[in-house]
């Protein structure tokens, strides 16, 4: 029904194999499966892994059982989320590669014969070597973390905590807060909004009683010498508009030089 | 305290960072490098058999007043001073290769540690730990990183020979003479277990 599902994912999660509950013991090949998921950010990479799966095997690292320490490895892996595993992976195919280069016959007549384990031991005891020195570096920045200098440099603090604990207010305080900020308040400020004296339209009809007359004008032609600013305005906005919709081409021989508008709509029919 | 000894205090005080040797002599030019360092000692000295909350100690190329670590706790639960967070695995093996390969690649750096590096060397770089140091020749002249006077600081060295020599390292999985040789033998001989 719906209980038995939940199982493996209760194993995941808890490891807590024996509070299985006696109706879901049918269910036991599921969370055998269950058991390979392992949290790996423990693993700082692949070589991380294989090390500590030889430490836990006891195997020589000169002579490892790739069979046996594949196996393992995969195991390890397979409940991994694809993005996370990509290093792991490519650590799993060149053991398996590794494998059945083991597995071949090499060529005739070729008296040294190489191992082809031997790169991975060298990386791996490469590896190991960074790992002693990681040891020393914990050990040296725990000391220095515990001490402070005069003024300490925050390289990484973290945040200080905000404190927890539930507010100890009252409703009555509440409502008086609210009163306080209303009779603040009280008097919202007002300012006179000046409608928009805007003539677009007046403007847009000018342009286009000038260009019934000639096929280019410009600037000059719509805007007086003495305009005011929203005169200006409304025929800036009106040569947009127009041009929005197509029915004028805007164009400007140089930067700052006067607008040209020409009909579009004639040169589109011809 | 002798009056050269007051004044290295003093400037010890005063600074946030660790004060490099350099300009502890240039306080007081009379002083010759001998005085300055028996100040130095007797200021230490003083902090030791007196009984002080602070002692002076020597970080990178310079001195430094630390706090004892056995008020830390006490000071960071009162919040007046905060730890800093703890390295990463990731970032103390990044720091661990570049402190013994530098100058070091970022691809070289990522073979070892099987991995890769981008985003722990951005981190590495912001905490100032780690920095660019070069270009290396090859292919799109890599970057090449080293460790920078932080990266002292934070592990409170004088330098980068405190570190273990390679050598130091644990035998047992030390590529040694015998190991090496038995590691040269296994390579010809076939594997006895697969």
């Amino acid at each position: 029904m719906t209980v038995a599902p939940a199982a493996p994912v209760t194993e995941q999660i808890y490891g807590v194999r024996g509070m299985r509950a006696p109706d879901r013991s049918s269910r036991d090949e599921v969370s055998e499966s269950a058991t390979f998921v392992v949290d790996l950010p423990e693993f700082s990479g692949p070589l991380d892994l294989l090390l500590s799966l030889i430490r836990d095997e006891q195997v020589d690292i000169y002579d490892i059982p790739i069979a046996r320490v594949a196996e393992q490895f995969l195991a390890r892996v397979s409940g991994m989320p694809i993005d996370a595993a990509a290093e792991y992976l490519e650590m799993a195919a060149r053991l398996v590669r590794i494998k059945a280069q083991l597995l071949l016959p090499g060529p005739e007549g070729i008296e040294a014969w190489e191992d082809p384990r031997a790169e991975l031991v060298r990386r791996l005891l490469e590896y190991q070597q960074v790992r002693e020195v990681v040891d020393v570096l914990e050990r040296l920045s725990d000391e220095r973390r515990n001490r402070f200098s005069r003024t300490y440099t925050p390289i990484s603090v973290q945040p200080a905590e905000p404190d927890e604990r539930p507010l100890a207010t009252s409703l009555a305080d509440l409502f008086s807060a609210v009163d306080r900020v209303l009779r603040q308040a009280r008097r919202p400020l007002v300012h006179d909004v000046i409608p928009r004296a805007l003539d677009v339209d007046g403007a847009m009809t000018a342009i286009r009683t000038v260009l019934t007359v000639r096929a280019r004008g410009c600037w000059s032609d719509v805007v007086m010498r003495d305009a005011e600013p929203w005169q200006i305005l409304s025929v800036f906005l009106a040569l947009l508009e127009l041009a929005k919709r197509g029915e004028v081409r805007l164009a400007q021989r140089k930067p700052f030089a006067a607008v040209e508008f020409t009909d579009e709509t004639i040169s589109e029919t011809p | 305290m002798k009056p050269l000894a007051k004044l290295l205090e003093a400037a010890l005080f005063a600074s946030a960072r660790p004060v490099p040797n350099e300009a502890l002599g240039q306080l007081d030019p009379e002083s010759s490098a001998a005085a300055v360092a028996a100040a130095l000692d007797e200021i230490r000295e003083h902090y030791n058999s007196d009984g002080h909350g602070m002692e002076l100690v020597t970080v990178g190329d310079g001195w430094q007043i630390l706090t004892r670590p056995e008020y830390t706790e006490a000071i960071e639960r009162a919040q007046l001073a905060a730890r800093p967070q703890r390295l990463s695995a990731a970032a103390l093996e990044t720091l661990a290769i570049i402190a013994y390969r530098q100058p070091i690649g970022r691809a070289e750096i990522e073979e070892i540690r099987g991995v890769g590096a981008g985003a722990i060397l951005k981190s590495l770089q912001e905490r100032g730990l780690a920095d660019v140091v070069g270009r290396g020749e090859g292919m799109g002249r890599p970057l090449l990183y080293g460790t920078t006077p932080v990266f002292l600081e934070h592990f409170a060295l004088r330098h980068l020979g405190e570190l273990p020599r390679a050598d130091e390292l644990a035998v047992a999985l030390r590529p040694a003479q015998g190991n090496q040789q038995a590691a040269e033998q296994a390579a010809r001989q076939p594997p006895r277990s697969v």
